[in-house]
């Protein structure tokens, strides 16, 4: 038994998701090997070495493998996937957008998000914007599998795995890069942050949600996050959206400003280990889920908070 | 220029899923059925390419119930020209099942470009158009918050984890539509009436030939653990003491 992780990184470091991915695959069982595609990867690669139990890195480098097109991933992967008995990709966007394309071109089912190994063949994965939690058993010699990282704990350091590079796939003929726009913050990321406050739609405009949102975040050390209703009104850019087709995430702490709780939002933060909500609508469904409510208007409650903390 | 729309028939989306007693399934008697709301957006993006003289046809297919061509007729009165049902009957079809049956669509169809939505809101798979491009070996753009078709190519901007990415793809091509794509109209009674008169073809499933097996068995679909109720606090210095000395977060 055999299990690849294609790791997610940002070529210089290694994401967190990776090591739960990792976690998700000692739980298969077997040898787990970790691919670091992209492109100037190496710091990445080594940092994959050092996650405890992993057999030994995979290191492919090309352009488009750093530009994460799914074709590429495709030539590379497929081959690959020989010798393995099951693929695992972290379910963050990137690997929602590669991963399928790969199970298809193998034949098999793509066993998408889950949340538990019960057993080599058997997942616990959550549908319906996680209101029911389906149990699947897979018969197929061959799985490929997307991991939500919050269900799973990181993988400690402490491994000494050797990297080993793989000839890069042929450039894909009918799709290029031209360009992108990335978010640059110095705020934790959203999907590993510890604590993350939230703004939603009675936050009104961009300049509100900065004014109010981001102090709060930085007194916290907090990484920021929206709902759809925020994102989709353009006060917070598309990467912050916590949700059923957004991020996920589970923090330690998660506040939620001004957010109402809309089924699709509450899929995204419900399994965070502690929930507060601040709204001034007392029926809110966000209260149903929070830990702690403070029904207020977020304008004096958020300075007042932030006064509190000191 | 043709563009074929996926749609599904799903849960409406602000309709709570409730698990069946025996495990066996979602209680999906009686409840509001609507079109998946990001197939909504990817048939609006088909008409307003239409609208723009792009896109010349538009055939909106979906893969489901009988009851499904009331999700087509949704699609015919946004400004679909005509439709497909693959009746799948009682069946559930598996996301690698669905593609196939569309690759058989596709390859009678010869459309240039398949618009569909990302992710369905019952399986949450997020798989079938990203399977469906690599069955036919065309290029993908997943995830799309804005799309420019011209010159045989699709340059699609895409809602990425850090942010935006733009690609270029040769046509034909998917496409899978995220949230920020558009605002989906809705019909008007003139254009209701008119789509029921707008032609809707009924295939059997079987008709396609595609191989449509199950991979997953499921044993069980259960209730997430429920969160144990909270408390409301009184003020926001009353929160803070809370989250320090009880919650232990701070």
């Amino acid at each position: 038994m055999a299990v690849l992780v294609i790791a997610d990184h940002d070529n210089a470091s290694l994401k967190d998701s990776t090591h739960k991915t990792v976690s998700a695959a000692q739980a298969i069982g077997g040898d787990v090997d970790v691919l670091v595609a992209g492109q100037n990867a190496k710091a990445a690669a080594e940092a994959a070495s050092k996650i405890a139990g992993v057999r030994k890195v995979l290191l492919a480098e090309s352009a488009e493998l750093g530009q994460g097109l799914a074709e590429a991933f495709e030539g590379l992967v497929v081959p690959l996937a020989a010798s393995y008995d099951a693929v695992l990709t972290p379910a963050t966007a990137q690997g929602k957008n590669l991963s399928p394309r790969i199970a298809a071109k193998l034949d098999v089912a793509q066993i998408s998000d889950i949340i538990e190994v019960v057993d080599a063949n058997t997942f616990v994965r959550p549908i319906y914007a996680g209101n029911a939690l389906e149990t699947v058993q897979s018969g197929e010699a061959k799985k490929v599998i997307t991991v939500r990282p919050t269900a799973f704990k990181a993988a400690p350091e402490g491994g000494s795995a050797s990297v080993e590079s793989v000839a890069a796939p042929a450039a894909p003929a009918k799709i290029r890069f031209v360009d992108q726009q990335l978010v640059k913050s110095a705020r934790p990321e959203l999907a590993g942050a510890k604590i993350v406050v939230s703004g939603g739609r009675a936050l009104g405009s961009a300049e509100e949600f900065q004014r109010v949102i981001e102090p709060l975040a930085d007194k916290l050390g907090a990484a920021v996050g929206a709902s759809r209703a925020a994102v989709d009104a353009g006060y917070a850019p598309n990467d912050y959206q916590v949700g059923q087709t957004g991020k996920v995430v589970a923090p330690e702490l998660y506040v939620a400003v001004g957010i109402s709780g809309a089924i699709q939002h509450l899929a995204g933060m419900k399994d965070s280990k502690v929930i507060v909500a601040i709204n001034k609508d007392p029926d809110a469904p966000i209260f149903q889920v929070a830990d702690y409510g403070l029904v207020a208007d977020y304008k004096n409650a958020v300075p007042e908070l932030m006064t509190a903390l000191g | 220029m043709k563009v074929l729309v996926p749609v599904k028939r799903v849960i409406d989306y602000n309709v709570k899923a409730r698990v069946k007693p025996d495990q066996s399934g979602v209680d999906l008697a009686n409840v509001k059925m609507s079109m998946n709301p990001f197939d909504e957006i990817s048939v609006e993006e088909a008409v307003r390419l239409k609208e723009k003289g792009v896109a010349s046809e538009i055939v909106a297919v979906s893969v489901g119930p009988t009851q499904a061509q009331e999700t087509l007729r949704t699609a015919l009165a946004m400004g679909a020209d005509r439709a497909i049902l693959v009746d799948a009957g009682a069946q559930d079809l598996e996301p690698l099942a669905v593609a196939k049956v569309l690759k058989a669509v596709v390859a009678e169809e010869n459309p240039e470009v398949v618009l569909i939505g990302k992710q369905s809101i019952d399986g949450d798979n997020n798989a079938v158009g990203q399977m469906l491009a690599a069955l036919l070996d065309w290029p993908q753009a997943t995830f799309a918050s804005q799309i420019e078709l011209a010159g045989g190519k699709a340059k699609v901007t895409r809602e990425v984890d850090g942010g935006l990415q733009t690609l270029e793809a040769d046509l034909p091509a998917v496409v899978s539509v995220d949230l920020r794509l558009n605002e989906p109209r809705y019909a008007s009674l003139p254009n209701i009436m008119k789509a029921k008169k707008k032609p809707l073809d009924v295939k059997p499933l079987e008709s396609l030939g595609a191989d449509v097996a199950p991979r997953l068995k499921v044993l069980k679909v259960a209730e997430p653990p429920k969160r144990a109720g909270g408390v409301k606090v009184e003020s926001a210095a009353d929160l803070v003491m809370k989250l320090k000395n009880e919650a232990g977060v701070l």
